[in-house]
């Protein structure tokens, strides 16, 4: 399904192609083709090593979530209800609605920075959906709410909790990966989005005022 | 065969936010220099990269390794049109200042000031915060950068209006936009994968 669409950036955040923004995205053709092929090396890699396919949906459907971003965690979530069952995407929307706060948050070495120390929470998966989806899966999105809102509160405690939970090193460099390039990706699509919005009401703005003076032109009001 | 953190108990972690150079060391084995193939080099991009504790251990996925840096040199270092190479540092800068990347703040901070030439304004971003009140432009930067790296994501019409007031275009709206999302993803890997050092003593 994702493989027919050749860039998901534009996808997600509504540039068209030939559009003003299409221009303006080909400025920086290096970082329009490489943001693609992050998105490929992560969903459908080469070498996927150890670490799954619904690994790495459950993981992205989680974080679009967290970030409130509708149409990102959709698209992310149809991947995973094509590749899992589908009481692991449910579950996966309830770890969103219990995980969702606001950040970024967390703590300083102890020292000058100490007075900007933020409070929140350390989100753990509810004891019934880490039945559902395995103490691989859970540690993973333990993880990933880190990441997402207080990744200043990181600790090699946290990613021993991640190989305890049967990640390798190699796998927690790619999960790390996911979580950091999603971050990325998200901005950038909700960022465009707002240059979108805006210049589709400039030329809807354009349009009506192109109406008004045609009319005004044709002596009809 | 069961893989451990690494732990730094000798280490003193810098405290404060600083344009000095700070050091990085890992808390997962980096990739084995000797092992590294064709495949790791490519991931590396650069080969003095193999020097690096950082990049040797995300050499571990080298795919995406080698398309994240490359994303990352285009979005700062391609300066045909756009925001000039001062201001997209200072979206890095702001980023990692509001994240708490001190590492990636001490690097990007650095750079802004040898492009901007303004290293009291740069500084005091640092040792006041992203509410530090520097000049209109800078500040609607600062402002949107902040607000693209709240979760949920607070950047809108009101921060699009702030640049444009003063005086960026779209290409510049477009490149704030790449800079600030851009660290998102870098702080991210810097803070959660080791820790920063003090800077050597001259």
């Amino acid at each position: 399904m994702s493989t027919i669409i050749s860039d998901v950036i534009d996808h997600l955040a509504g540039v068209q192609p030939g559009s003003s923004l299409d221009r303006l995205r080909d400025q920086r053709p290096q970082a329009r083709e490489n943001a693609q092929k992050s998105y490929l090396a992560l969903f459908e890699p080469e070498l996927p090593g150890h670490v799954t396919a619904i690994e790495r949906y459950a993981v992205a459907t989680f974080v679009a979530g967290l970030h409130r971003q509708p149409n990102v965690t959709e698209f992310y979530a149809a991947s995973l209800e094509r590749l899992g069952h589908p009481r692991l995407t449910d579950a996966i929307r309830g770890e969103i609605a219990r995980g969702s706060v606001e950040g970024p948050y967390g703590r300083y070495p102890q020292g000058p920075l100490t007075i900007e120390d933020k409070e929140g929470s350390v989100y753990q998966v509810s004891t019934d959906n880490r039945e559902r989806l395995g103490s691989r899966l859970a540690a993973a999105l333990e993880h990933a709410h880190l990441l997402v809102f207080h990744p200043r509160d990181a600790s090699p405690a946290a990613l021993q909790r991640l190989l305890d939970a049967g990640w390798s090193t190699t796998d927690i460099v790619t999960l790390s990966q996911l979580v950091a390039f999603l971050s990325f990706q998200i901005r950038v699509v909700a960022g465009l989005r707002v240059l979108v919005g805006a210049s589709s009401r400039a030329s809807v703005d354009a349009d009506q005022t192109q109406i008004f003076t045609g009319v005004l032109a044709s002596g009809a009001v | 065969m069961t893989e451990t953190t690494l732990s730094h108990p000798e280490n003193r972690e810098p405290t404060a936010f600083t344009q000095e150079e700070l050091g990085w060391l890992p808390w997962l084995e980096p990739f084995p220099t000797e092992q590294l193939t064709e495949r790791h080099w490519a991931g590396l991009v650069d080969a003095s990269r193999a020097k690096s504790p950082y990049f040797l251990l995300l050499a571990r996925d080298p795919d995406i390794l080698q398309a994240r840096t490359k994303t990352d040199k285009d979005i700062f270092y391609n300066t045909s049109n756009g925001l000039p190479r001062s201001e997209r540092e200072l979206t890095a800068t702001a980023t990692s200042r509001s994240n708490g990347c001190i590492f990636c703040a001490s690097v990007h901070s650095r750079f802004a000031t040898q492009y901007s030439k303004r290293g009291a304004d740069v500084q005091r971003l640092l040792d006041e915060g992203v509410e530090a009140d520097i000049d209109i432009r800078w500040n609607a930067i600062i402002e949107a950068s902040v607000a693209l790296t709240d979760t949920p994501i607070a950047f809108g019409d009101e921060q699009v209006g702030a640049l444009r007031a003063a005086g960026l275009g779209d290409p510049e709206i477009v490149d704030v936009i790449n800079g600030a999302a851009f660290f998102n993803w870098a702080n991210r890997l810097m803070l959660s994968l080791g820790e920063p050092t003090p800077p050597a003593k001259p």
